[in-house]
């Protein structure tokens, strides 16, 4: 689970990661209010949606005025913001957050994340702050330092100076970088994050270290023992389709292709996804029914998978281990009476008991839905189905 | 010959009394595992499936000599488990339990490397040494005994290659579902050697899936050490970036961890790289047919 920028800056400061000041506003005049009583005579507002490369796009403005505050706040609430992260169809602003200035001395970047070959978080710094750390890897790899924490031993000062040595931080600054970067590591590991981003991280005129940005991701497993964490999930930036899913235990993901699919077993599903292709066609979703693939949720998928209208065609590809094919033909039947499916249903049954499955498909006689022998053969059947040439 | 489990191979069951410790334990003991006893904190002294329940894995170790625990206690319990049975010696935990927080894993499996417990999963459909020892929770009918290792990240594509394999009337040694979340036990990179090793197996399928880059560890050290003859098929070709794709680990970060990534590496080190899941099976024949020219 993502949060917001706001919401990762509260956390920081309970932490005593230094920040600048700030609020939140869902309006004009809310703006101008948050800046009103953080004093001063610069501003920064800026959008808040789970996307990086807000910068580019608009969504992070400097005012002068309280006047340039509201009106900035204004026109970017509402707006759709398109960035390299939100793919073509953009984002809609619903909130802002609005930040006094800050006095940049210098930019770094400075982040967390678990590396699952040394399994252990590692903390990577960088002096190219506020450029995207993936383009930094590919083009010049040495400007990023990292460091592997062992989580027995947690953070040490040692580590913190190898990340300050490689910034070319003089003594001075050390000792402010060493408290921050402790602070951060105990942001990480105490909330379960699985992802922290500073970038940039900046120097102030007095030495100072502030997170001008933050972004944090969380371990999903976690959540159960994080319940202000999870209260922080914002609804509006998940796909409406992908939320009604999960409270039925289906896992689904919606993509741009025709061929509907709904499998049993994330990998298998990867791998019906593949085959579509593999046939030359397009699959239109992820879809996990998970192992218990009763009536309930087959009627659900079904449902799900039809409000893409898009669909042409549907590939129910399972494999009965413990659960029979029998049962789940039988319960995709059940599911056909529930739900109202007007597309081609391929359907491919097999393990325990499919010959059983295949019999009661064949005798239910229901014109939508085509038996398949095997996974090719339900893969090409679904393809043709979508174009028409079934 | 078979790796890591066999006919002889005593499991105890964490967590045996609960729901899906029960169904599948019975399952397990239909199959031929040697279920020795099980533990519930608590509930020591009770008999379960005809078995004795202890309160702590020590206890069972000492009173029934068990090698292996499959853990089946509820996420939030599992680091726990899986701490407690390395220190009471258990050689082998094979974690079935979805949902484990990776914190808790992370120092799980620290202190399992560093008691010399070996660990499979968690968020894995087990181990099965075909026809003799099953210790998961697939469904064991599709497994016949055969000479082709499998390594793989999904349970029902596990089954699926299972299956594959059989229709082209070979056989399974050993498979080993290692699950896909950001940490887990044994992998390829352990595994692999193992099936290298045991003269039963001929051919070896690897099953792997988008995120992290545990396939192009396995990919080098095929390269470098394994003459056997390996099938891979990498799931999520057609996998949007930035997407968790079911499973917590199936993640493309930025442009790492694609398929095509994967599949370029083992191509270079020489393994069979299927790219429609339906060709499993007949590339595993094809590989050994080629072999014994």
């Amino acid at each position: 689970m993502n949060i917001h920028e706001y919401q990762a800056k509260e956390i920081f400061r309970k932490y005593g990661v230094p920040t600048p000041r700030g609020g939140v506003a869902f309006s004009g005049p809310e703006a101008r209010k948050v800046a009103e009583e953080l004093g001063g005579n610069l501003w920064v507002v800026k959008a808040q949606i789970h996307a990086g490369g807000r910068g580019k796009a608009g969504g992070v403005k400097l005012a002068r005025t309280l006047d340039e505050v509201e009106k900035i706040a204004e026109e970017m609430l509402g707006m759709t913001l398109v960035t390299h992260q939100t793919g073509p169809e953009g984002k809609v602003v619903k909130k802002v957050y609005v930040e006094e200035g800050a006095d940049i001395k210098a930019e770094y970047y400075l982040g967390m994340v678990l590396d699952r070959a040394l399994e252990m978080p590692v903390m990577m710094a960088s002096t190219e702050g506020g450029m995207e750390i993936e383009e930094v890897a590919e083009k010049t790899p040495e400007k990023i330092v990292k460091v592997a924490i062992d989580p027995t031993i947690g953070f040490q000062p040692f580590h913190a100076r190898k990340l300050a040595f490689g910034l070319g931080l003089g003594k001075d600054e050390q000792k402010e970088f060493i408290k921050f970067a402790q602070a951060l590591y105990n942001v990480y590991m105490d909330n379960d994050a699985e992802m922290i981003e500073i970038n940039p991280l900046i120097k102030t005129g007095e030495g100072k270290f502030l997170a001008l940005d933050a972004k944090m991701g969380f371990d999903d497993n976690a959540l159960y023992r994080h319940p202000d964490i999870a209260d922080m999930r914002d609804l509006d930036e998940e796909e409406p389709t992908e939320i009604e899913a999960k409270k039925y235990g289906l896992s689904y993901i919606k993509l741009d292709g025709n061929v509907g699919c709904m499998v049993n077993g994330a990998g298998l599903a990867m791998a019906t996804m593949d085959i579509i292709k593999h046939e030359g066609g397009e699959p239109a979703n992820f879809l996990d029914v998970g192992g218990g693939a009763n009536p309930d949720t087959v009627a659900k998928g079904f449902e799900i998978i039809l409000s893409d209208p898009n669909v042409k065609s549907i590939f129910v590809n399972i494999f009965g281990g413990i659960v029979r094919c029998d049962r789940i033909a039988n319960g995709i039947l059940q599911a056909t009476e529930k739900v109202e499916v007007n597309v081609p249903v391929i359907v491919r049954l097999d393990g325990t008991n499919a010959e059983e499955a295949a019999e009661i498909l064949r005798n239910a006689n229901i014109k939508n839905i085509i038996p398949a022998t095997d996974l090719k053969d339900g893969a090409q059947k679904a393809v043709k189905a979508a174009k028409g040439e079934l | 010959m078979s790796i890591l489990v066999n006919k002889d191979t005593k499991v105890i069951v964490q967590g045996f009394t609960g729901k899906e410790g029960t169904f599948h334990s019975e399952q397990c003991m239909a199959y031929g595992t040697q279920i020795v006893g099980g533990v519930t904190p608590n509930k020591g002294g009770m008999t379960h499936l005809g078995k004795p329940v202890f309160n702590t894995v020590e206890e069972a170790v000492k009173a029934t000599g068990a090698t292996v625990s499959m853990i089946f206690v509820p996420p939030a319990f599992v680091s726990d488990a899986v701490m407690e049975a390395a220190d009471a010696g258990i050689e082998l935990a094979v974690i079935i339990t979805e949902g484990a927080p990776v914190r808790d894993m992370m120092y799980a499996k620290h202190y399992a490397t560093k008691k010399g417990m070996k660990t499979i999963g968690p968020n894995c459909p087990g181990i099965i040494t075909a026809e003799e020892c099953k210790i998961g929770i697939m469904p064991g009918h599709i497994f016949k005994k055969g000479n082709v290792g499998l390594i793989s990240k999904s349970g029902t594509l596990t089954y699926e290659a299972s299956n594959q394999v059989v229709k082209e009337d070979l056989g399974i040694t050993t498979a080993v579902g290692i699950g896909g979340d950001p940490i887990i036990g044994l992998s390829y990179k352990e595994l692999l050697p193992m099936f290298e090793e045991d003269p039963e197996t001929e051919a070896i399928v690897m099953i792997g899936e988008i995120g992290g880059d545990l396939e192009i560890q396995a990919a080098k050290l095929i390269k470098e050490k394994i003459t056997k003859p390996v099938i891979a098929f990498i799931a999520g070709q057609t996998a949007p970036k930035g997407k968790r794709m079911g499973h917590a680990g199936a993640i493309i970060s930025g442009s790492k961890g694609t398929a095509a990534e994967k599949m370029a590496a083992l191509k270079e080190a020489g393994a069979y790289v299927v790219e429609s899941p339906a060709d499993i099976g007949v590339t595993v024949a094809k590989a050994l047919k080629e072999r014994k020219k």
